[in-house]
């Protein structure tokens, strides 16, 4: 009875839970990587300042843009979810 | 003197139509027109036949019937019913409270002669 | 001199544009023209006002002092804004749903709307932001004086702390301007945001162009300038751990509590779906603007003098390669960064004092009710306004007194370890349904004093608020109390000392706190509310009204709305209750709705005492309660959706059951009425057959008798038509099919005609007002009296009294005609009032000859002609009452 379009939505809204815990992992996964400069100076000598500027800078830009990546999924608004009620009538016409 | 036939009826100009046929037949005509306490009237004057209207101001005329039925001295008191309802139902009310003869208004003056003397005869 | 006058000229031409972008943006908004306004990189640039003058100019001097350590500042928000989904999001959510005004706003709603809680936050709030403001105002004046030295030499601090006063006063006619519009500090300030988003791109662009003179004009591109950093005395990478973590903590802490930010990113937020967009755009902003922030500081100190302040190199470096014009740019970056901050800053200020402090102060002095104290509205925004001016003034006066000697980013870190004091109860209050009033006021007085004692107070330096002796033994010679050690927390840098400290004991204090007090009915509602916002967002509340007086409620609610949106509002929600006019029914939904369009006004706690003042107090109910025990919204949500399914079929069932009631009725109705019809056309039959009859048989009948019953056999005919036009007639006006013949008419004229038609018997006496009578219909004429042949003819039937009369009585009552008609007879038995108008249906002992329609007719005409016709009783006689409307004028004479 259920045709295959419902997969793809039920894949979708599963897609997008899993997205929901990828955004909010995004911070700890940024805040891991933020603190990863500070055991560089245990090291001999140290890492030069524009080593670390440049990874820091790096980690920025590839937060910002998984940032973006996921909240492209992400549905925001009370009406979470009313995607599929809008698709779904769809499959009914033909019959 | 005709043997006494009461006329339970309501119309004033049925009560003289059917007054002026039976006495013109020899019989003697009580008249009451109303139910309330026709029972009272009928118990007075022994008929020896009742001519009854169903519907009647105060007690229906199945209601009278039952009550006649219900009257040991009264039970073998020959019933003429007359009524304007022409349904079936009420025949077979009527049947069912032990009517004897049940007819539907209008009639003709031949037929109520007919069934009041074949009532009466019984 | 050409410098400084151009200088003085743009930053003229700049701040009248600022004006004029904020007028126009406040005007198309006004005008429902400024879709542009609400467009998701407005909010993101408005977000930028994190970053102000102490980043514009103190990040480089941070960077010249600690090196890459400034990143920390940047990078904590930067992890706010990517994890907005579970934090922004919320507080965004609640923020709209509960119209919250402020922090101060929040915290107090979500723990049960306390105002003490409110007033403590604003004045952590005040005492936090104060030196920031004061920051700011020195920022513009350092380098407007800076310009000016490079002009005339050195300048004295007169005309320094001059230029802070009049930034100062501009500051607070923009914001006053701007920001005091419109009461409703939950509506969005267009005109500020746009300014600020404005000023966003000026900052960034003047800080790039620094940037990229300094990188290709200074250096020979990117490879050199990271070879002379790598010079540099900030080369090495030798950050302290605890610092690099504790002020990224601390940083993002402050950009969720800071009031300024609250601001923009609650309670100027017009749209959920603009925190996707600024989640990676703002965290792009970050690093734009810090991005130039290394090179700059490197630059400057191997370029500038020793001892130069490293605060000022972004306009100090083009000035001293003589780019004029960058220079102006950097500083109307500067500029822009510090204004943006005051003047937000002091409208959230603002809000909180006047809602929090000053209004609660003023209600209760004015004796408590709303209603019967003056103009509430102007007395919210005039509290406001004074509020902005004393806000903004005090950071002039906290300027002038401090001499600006302190580093910029020393100030900043300050204000910051001071506004994070809210995050533990922000944060639990949002996530923790067990966070009470008792935990957030002891964790905030615990962090706040912490705060105070550790940092704010050492800041001023030993020996200024606090003696060198409590510094190096502790207080009265505690020296587990020393500010810098507290605990014995020896050799920590001393913001982190603080952070840890404050954090550490104000979340202990907020749990322990939490834990061990029991929350009144109205904090477990909210903090329902707040922690499940996601789940359902309905609003608490549950007023019971009923004692309520909506007058009250409206003359209050003009007073703060101003009369025009609050007779709107109030004309809305009666509609929606079904009623007219401007009062509702104060029903719970109303109050509740009533209590968020106030809050957003004055505040949540403020609200609600005023609604209570009029109201009683607000009840909690049962319902409320079982909401907040029951751990599942979402099961809640699911039977209740259950149980309306369920009542839906109940209701469906019902309508059948009643259908099928009305069928079964209807259909015993046409058999009864049949076996009537039957009825009532024998009888008269009867009577013709049984006399023609006789006439035909009986020969020896008399010419009297012959006579008799030939005149009985026409009047049965008679009746026999009469009942079968009657018949007729029924079913006509039944049918609806019935075409009216309207024109206008005397009342008189028609009770003419009517008593003419009916006088064939002159035994009822017909008494009538003809003076009454003189009123004009627009109806069908013959209807109408038709109407009243049948009741004088029915008058004349059945009126009892030895000598019957009739008295027909017109009068004009609520715009209607009313006639009643009156005999003296005895009048219609109680339990025969419901049946006089069906069809058949004759009272009493039948004498005469009437089929029983009359009164059906009448019923029938009169539901065609819009009026009733009914049985008056109570009066001596039978009378019947005819009621017909009058859209028409009353007789000419």
């Amino acid at each position: 009875m259920k045709p295959a379009k419902s997969v793809f939505l039920e894949r979708r809204s599963y897609r997008r839970r899993r997205m929901g815990d990828a955004a909010v992992l995004l911070p700890l996964f940024g805040t891991v990587l933020l603190l990863i400069p500070l055991l560089w100076q245990s090291a001999e000598g140290g890492a030069r300042t524009t080593d670390v500027m440049l990874y820091i800078f790096g980690v920025w830009a590839l937060l910002a843009g998984l940032a973006r990546l996921v909240s492209g999924y992400l549905e925001v608004g009370p009406a979470a979810g009313t995607e599929e009620g809008v698709v779904e009538p769809s499959h009914e016409g033909p019959g | 003197m005709g043997k006494l036939v009461l006329l339970i009826e309501d119309e004033p100009n049925i009560i003289e139509a059917i007054s002026f046929i039976l006495s013109r037949d020899g019989w003697e005509v009580k008249t009451h027109s109303n139910g309330h306490d026709a029972m009272d009237v009928v118990r007075a004057r022994r008929p020896d036949l009742v001519i009854l209207d169903v519907m009647l101001p105060g007690r229906s005329g199945f209601d009278l019937l039952g009550d006649i039925r219900g009257d040991a001295a009264l039970e073998a008191l020959p019933v003429l019913m007359l009524t304007a309802r022409g349904q079936r139902k009420d025949r077979e009310m009527a049947e069912a409270a032990g009517v004897n003869r049940y007819m539907t208004k209008p009639f003709s003056n031949a037929d109520v002669l007919e069934a009041v003397r074949d009532l009466v005869r019984e | 001199m050409a410098t400084l006058k151009l200088l003085i000229a743009v930053s003229i031409v700049y701040v009248v544009f600022l004006f004029c972008v904020a007028f126009a943006a406040d005007r198309a908004a006004r005008q429902g023209r400024g879709a542009w306004l609400r467009s998701p990189l407005i909010y993101t640039l408005s977000l930028s006002i994190y970053c102000t003058a102490w980043t514009f100019y103190g990040a480089v001097g941070f960077a010249a002092r600690s090196g890459l350590e400034y990143l920390t500042i940047y990078l904590g928000p930067t992890l706010v804004m990517i994890g907005w989904w579970w934090s922004l999001r919320k507080l965004v959510r609640i923020g709209r749903a509960q119209r919250i005004t402020s922090i101060a706003d929040m915290i107090s709603s979500r723990y049960g709307k306390s105002n003490l809680l409110a007033v403590i936050v604003t004045l952590i709030a005040v005492i936090g932001t104060t030196p920031y403001i004061a920051l700011q105002l020195q920022s513009v004046s350092l380098s407007f004086a800076a310009f000016a030295e490079t002009e005339r030499g050195l300048v004295d601090a007169g005309a320094v702390q001059d230029t802070a006063l009049y930034v100062a006063l501009g500051l607070v006619v923009f914001t006053i301007l701007f920001g005091t519009r419109n009461l409703d500090a939950n509506e969005r300030h267009h005109g500020v945001v746009i300014a600020i988003a404005l000023e966003a791109i000026v900052k960034l662009l003047a800080l790039l162009a620094v940037g990229v003179f300094v990188v290709w004009g200074l250096s020979d591109g990117i490879v050199h300038t990271l070879e002379r950093i790598d010079a540099s005395q900030i080369a090495d990478w030798e950050v302290s751990p605890s610092r690099w973590t504790g002020l990224t903590l601390v940083s993002a802490a402050a950009f969720l509590c800071l009031p300024r930010m609250f601001q923009v990113m609650v309670v100027e937020n017009e749209d959920e779906g603009h925190l996707r967009t600024a989640s990676w755009a703002f965290p792009v902003y970050l690093m734009l603007i810090s991005l130039f922030v290394v090179p700059i500081a490197a630059v400057g100190l191997e370029v500038m003098p020793t001892g130069a302040n490293p605060d000022l190199f972004v306009l100090k470096l083009p000035l001293l390669a003589g780019q004029e014009g960058l220079a102006i740019l950097s500083f109307l970056g500067g500029f822009s960064s510090a204004t943006s901050m005051v003047v937000v800053a002091a409208i959230a200020l603002s809000t909180m004092v006047s809602n929090h402090i000053v209004m609660p102060i003023w209600l209760r002095a004015t004796g408590g009710t709303a209603t019967i104290s003056g103009d509430v509205r102007q007395v919210a925004l005039l509290a406001r306004r004074l509020s902005i001016a004393g806000i903004v003034l005090l950071g002039y006066v906290y300027f002038s007194l401090s001499g600006g000697g302190t580093a910029l980013a020393a100030i900043g870190l300050v204000a910051f370890v001071g506004v994070s004091q809210f995050l533990p109860a922000l944060m639990g209050g949002l996530f923790w349904r067990g966070a009470t009033r008792t935990g957030a006021l002891a964790g905030l007085c615990t962090g706040f004093v912490v705060w105070l004692y550790c940092l704010f107070l050492p800041s001023f330096g030993p020996g200024v608020l606090l003696p060198q002796s409590v510094f190096d033994a502790g207080p009265l010679g505690l020296g587990w109390l020393r500010p810098y050690a507290l605990f014995g927390a020896e050799g920590m840098d001393s913001v982190v000392h603080a952070v840890m400290w404050s954090l550490l004991l104000n979340t202990a204090a907020f749990i322990i706190g939490s834990i061990l007090s029991f929350p009144s009915p109205m904090e477990r509602l909210q903090g329902a509310q707040f922690v499940n916002v996601f789940e359902h967002s309905r609003t608490a509340g549950s007023w019971s009204g009923g004692m309520a007086q909506s007058e009250d409620l409206l003359i209050m609610s003009q007073r703060i709305m101003g009369a025009r949106e609050a007779q709107a509002l109030f004309a809305d929600m009666a509609r929606r209750q079904g009623l007219s006019g401007y009062l509702p029914e104060p029903s719970p939904e109303f109050l509740e709705r009533l209590e968020r369009e106030l809050s957003g006004s004055v505040g949540a706690a403020t609200a609600h005492a005023m609604i209570s003042q009029i109201i009683g107090r607000a009840a909690v109910s049962v319902e409320d309660l079982l909401a907040v025990a029951d751990e599942t919204a979402q099961i809640m949500e699911y039977s209740s959706q259950l149980e309306a399914k369920s009542e839906e079929q109940a209701r469906t069932a019902r309508q059948l059951r009643e259908a099928n009631k009305l069928l079964t009725q209807l259909s015993l109705q046409k058999d009864e009425f049949l076996s009537q019809v039957s009825h009532e056309l024998r009888t008269p039959m009867t009577s013709i057959r049984a006399f023609s009859e006789i006439l035909r048989d009986t020969s020896e009948l008399g010419p009297e008798a012959q006579q008799k019953y030939s005149s009985i056999i026409h009047d049965e005919s008679r009746r026999l038509t009469r009942l079968l036009d009657d018949l007729l007639d029924l079913s006509v006006l039944e049918s609806g099919k019935v075409t009216l013949n309207t024109q206008s008419g005397r009342l008189g004229d028609m009770l003419d005609r009517a008593v003419a038609a009916t006088s064939g018997d002159p035994g009822l006496h017909i008494i009538r007002e003809t003076a009454q009578e003189d009123v004009w219909l627009t109806t069908d004429h013959d209807r109408l009296a038709q109407v009243f042949i049948n009741l004088i003819a029915n008058a004349r039937k059945y009126c009892d009294a030895p000598e019957p009369r009739l008295t027909i009585q017109p009068r004009m009552q609520d715009g209607r005609l009313v006639v009643d008609f009156s005999d003296n007879g005895s009048g219609i038995a109680m339990a025969d009032h419901g049946l006089i108008f069906e069809k058949f249906s004759r009272i009493g002992e039948t004498k005469t000859s009437g089929a029983g329609l009359g009164l059906a007719i009448c019923r029938e005409i009169m539901a065609r002609l819009g009026g009733t016709i009914s049985y008056l009783p109570g009066q001596k006689g039978a009378t019947f009452r005819v009621v017909l409307p009058v859209e028409t004028r009353l007789a000419a004479q």
